[in-house]
């Protein structure tokens, strides 16, 4: 009886003990609180590329280089690499890391991880050109590809490597631990063991995360927060709300009529970076003759201010594009900009034989790019003045890719930003003759075919050196521009908002919009 | 009173059936599901093995007659987005929305009552042209500009009310996650229930005066005037038990309506009910859970009309309820 009481006294002292422990411990502890429109779909990191995923890969696992802000390589877990022959890379891996299941991390990993990115749906597409990588040793790795591929860096900014063995073996339901399944319960959409800075340590899908700092992380030189609790707020009102009144440290996309408040406010910062993703209209020429007329698509560009919808309706937070690459993309011609000329555009159409102009379908989605719709309203009404009248028809995107898949319109919307980081992609996607074999030109509803583009294309794919590649590049966007072979708006920027607690911000974010929060110094 | 709700149930079943057929030939007019769960750049030879996989490639009968048999064992389909089963994310999400309206509806009982009695005694009274000003203002102007006002005021301006979410919540009987015991829960449900109270209450004081002044020109509130009772007695016991008839009809059905459409309320303060569920799938095309969502109202209509009818007979004895010969 004795015994037993003093057992529960010491427990009592005990528990109480751990209690201010860990009160004293929490204190100290830098909680962060993240906002963003809508949470990660899944704990697994190929289960969808987005950039939710993405962003989420960042926090929990570690890639193995990293875009820098200014668009070059920095070492993450491969300490440094070198080409040794067109189509191989190799990759020295970084020592004593570990991963959050006490699992070393080794080449072994890397070379699995590249064989699951095969096998995801999402990925699949992106690692295409890669063959299987030869392990030289624990820490040091071949990446080779089928052919000479120059975009192998940017590629394996996405091999985010996952512990081989945590992820081995069956379940309790006796589905492998590595299946990657989109619409139902895997090991991998409810369990995660990564290299990263953060692990999840709590997560009720569409409500709230709890990352907490990982005590064996390899980077002791990284930020200092030790939790962040991410919450998913979706209306843009309420998101800028919840900063403000300092619920919450940080937010992300920042909607556009808000900036101004935002600057306003002392106890809050804004930060803005053009971004790559071009919102462009395409002219479909199948179901528009007057379309294959190159004078009546230069008309077009010539008629539309994008300038002036930049200043009106973005507020000035986007750049006006006349090409499809931005600045820092090897296709970016700095002379190529827009041509807004409305004289010019009305004697281009008195060129073609349209002087009293025709009528055209078009539309966009209402829910997918940012002021979307306002700028598809904004476009009719200046096609008006060339006498184009436009029978405009929005949607939100659930619909949306239908109709656009459909060829619905004779104009159609859409923006892009390349995942690969790189000019030729927008143009494999949007502009290439379409060829359900090959996949280019997905999304080409204007039908624009031109075999030269297509040539000069598939030639920069297989171009490592970096000045052929980039000449190339620029022709296929100066070809494109004289072509008029889409109508170019802006590239959108991108937007953060956050307390002025959190020190270094503007480090943190980039142009991929995956902001490296292991960084983050706060007070 | 048995062969009543025996017959209720049956046209629940049929309720339901009514609308997943419905909700089913629908779904397609929504989008395409599959666009939701895979990035841009994914192939269309992709997409397709991925609808085939799903079944989403068969022909409209045979994919409801799955669904139908499915249902018939309490199987509403899988949500594409939650990739758990539609019926328990409902379920989980059922307790915020009951929450908001168990508070929207006792704030409304509390003040509606005296407000709306008070405005039928004395109609010409100041006070009562106010509330009666007022309640015009509150219905007239939208629950979400309403709840927006609100967060500018009391989290931004002021700092005292948390602007979004639900807060620290705890679990009772098992899985039922609830915000009313904690005071952090409880500060939330605030602004979210007087924005949902701001547009019901109104409609509840104007109904409630309205009957009531009718009731109180009526024979027997003469003859009761005349016998000389007690005019609370008269107010409160003869005239206003007969204002309530109406009200419960139209309570009934407004708290269905509450229940599916707290939907603009939830949006505005991030509250993971099942309006803000429903918003999302439409948004995302999770047609499965778009139908549950819809089997589930149908569900919870038909039994709040039921109760409001046995209710209904229980304070008007003159009313009998219908199968009750």
């Amino acid at each position: 009886m004795k015994e037993e009481k003093m057992l529960r006294k010491l427990l009592t002292l005990g528990l109480g003990l751990i209690f201010c422990l860990g009160l004293s411990i929490s204190a100290y502890a830098k909680t962060l609180r993240v906002a963003m429109a809508s949470d990660p779909v899944s704990m697994d990191p190929h289960v969808q590329l987005s950039g939710g995923m993405l962003q989420y890969s960042h926090l929990v696992f570690d890639p193995l280089i990293r875009w820098t802000k200014d668009m070059k390589f920095e070492p993450r877990l491969a300490v440094k690499w070198e080409r040794i022959s067109p189509t191989t890379v190799r990759f020295y891996l970084r020592k004593g890391v570990k991963f959050h299941s006490g699992n070393p991390f080794t080449a072994k990993d890397v070379a699995w991880t590249m064989a699951r990115l095969k096998k995801s749906p999402d990925f699949k597409g992106l690692f295409e050109p890669f063959a299987e990588p030869k392990i030289i040793d624990d820490y040091t790795i071949d990446i080779i590809t089928k052919k000479p591929y120059p975009l192998l860096l940017n590629m394996a900014t996405y091999i985010f490597p996952m512990d081989s063995k945590f992820y081995s073996g069956k379940d309790k339901n006796g589905q492998p631990k590595d299946a990657i399944v989109k619409t139902g319960p895997s090991f991998a959409n409810s369990h995660e063991s990564g290299t990263g800075k953060y692990y999840v340590a709590y997560r009720e899908q569409g409500v709230k995360w709890i990352f907490k700092a990982f005590k064996n992380y390899w980077d002791k030189n990284s930020g200092n927060v030790d939790e962040i609790i991410l919450t998913p707020i979706k209306n843009d009102a309420t998101r800028v709300a919840a900063l403000l009144s300092g619920d919450v440290d940080f937010i992300m996309p920042v909607p556009p009529q808000d900036y101004a408040r935002i600057e306003r406010n002392p106890k809050v910062q804004l930060i803005t970076m053009p971004g790559a993703r071009i919102i462009t209209f395409q002219l479909n020429q199948k179901r528009r003759p007057e379309f294959a007329n190159r004078k009546v698509r230069q008309a077009i560009v010539y008629a539309i201010n994008n300038v002036g919808i930049v200043k009106k309706i973005m507020k000035g937070k986007a750049t006006a594009a006349g090409q499809q690459s931005p600045e820092g993309f090897l296709g970016h011609v700095p002379e190529l900009t827009p041509r807004y000329n409305l004289q010019k555009a009305r004697q281009l159409m008195k060129e073609a034989g349209y002087p009293n102009g025709f009528e055209c379908s078009m539309i966009a989605p209402n829910n997918r790019y940012v002021n979307d719709e306002k700028i598809a309203q904004a476009v009719a009404a200046m096609l008006a003045k060339i006498k184009i009248k436009v029978d405009l028809k929005t949607m939100p995107k659930a619909q949306y890719w239908d109709q656009f898949d459909a060829r619905a319109a004779d104009i159609q919307m859409i923006g892009w930003h390349p995942d690969t980081e790189d000019s030729a992609n927008y143009t494999e996607f949007l502009l290439m003759c379409p060829d359900p074999k090959t996949g280019y030109g997905q999304y080409n509803s204007g039908n624009y075919c031109n075999p030269t583009v297509d040539k000069l294309i598939l030639q920069a794919q297989t171009e490592t050196n970096v000045k052929k590649r980039k000449a190339i590049l620029q022709k296929v966007e100066r070809i494109l521009y004289n072509d008029a072979a889409f109508v170019p708006l802006h590239w959108q920027h991108l937007s953060w908002a956050a307390s002025k607690k959190l020190k270094n911000v503007s480090d943190i974010v980039n142009k991929q919009n995956f902001p490296y929060f292991g960084d983050l110094i706060m007070d | 009173m048995f062969a009543f709700i025996i017959r209720r149930f049956f046209q629940a079943i049929f309720v339901m059936f009514l609308i997943s057929l419905i909700g089913f030939s629908i779904q397609h007019q929504i989008g395409d599901p599959i666009r939701d769960l895979v990035g841009i750049s994914v192939s269309k030879a992709e997409r397709e093995a991925l609808r085939d996989k799903l079944g989403l490639n068969d022909p409209f009968l045979v994919q409801y007659l799955r669904f139908i048999k499915k249902a018939l064992h309490g199987d509403l389909g899988r949500s594409f987005f939650y990739k758990k089963p539609a019926v328990e994310v409902i379920l989980s999400k059922a307790p915020a929305t009951l929450e908001l309206v168990f508070v929207t509806s006792i704030l409304v009982i509390i003040f509606s009552i005296p407000l709306g009695i008070y405005c039928a005694i004395f109609p010409k009274k100041i006070i009562s042209r106010l509330i009666m000003g007022i309640s015009i203002i509150g219905v007239s102007i939208p629950v979400f500009l309403t709840a927006i006002m609100l967060i500018y005021i009391f989290s931004i301006k002021l700092g005292i009310m948390p602007s979004f979410g639900r807060g620290q919540t705890v679990h009772i009987f098992g899985y039922w996650d609830s915000g009313l015991f904690t005071l952090d829960g409880l500060k939330h449900l605030v602004m979210p229930s007087i924005a949902l109270t701001s547009i019901m209450l109104p409609l509840f004081v104007r109904l409630i005066r309205a009957e009531m002044m009718e009731v109180l020109e009526s024979e027997y509130i003469r003859f009761a005037w005349a016998k000389g009772l007690h005019p609370w007695r008269i107010w409160l016991v003869h005239a206003f038990k007969n204002t309530l008839l109406p009200v419960i009809t139209v309570g009934g059905v407004q708290l269905g309506s509450l229940i599916a459409f707290t939907i603009l309320t939830e949006t505005v303060f991030q509250w993971q009910g099942l309006g803000f569920l429903f918003v999302e799938a439409v948004e995302r095309a999770d047609t499965t859970l778009l139908v549950a969502y819809l089997i589930f109202v149908g569900f919870v209509f038909v039994c709040i009309n039921t109760i409001v009818d046995i209710i209904y007979g229980l304070v008007n004895p003159m009313v009998r309820v219908i199968g009750k010969k």
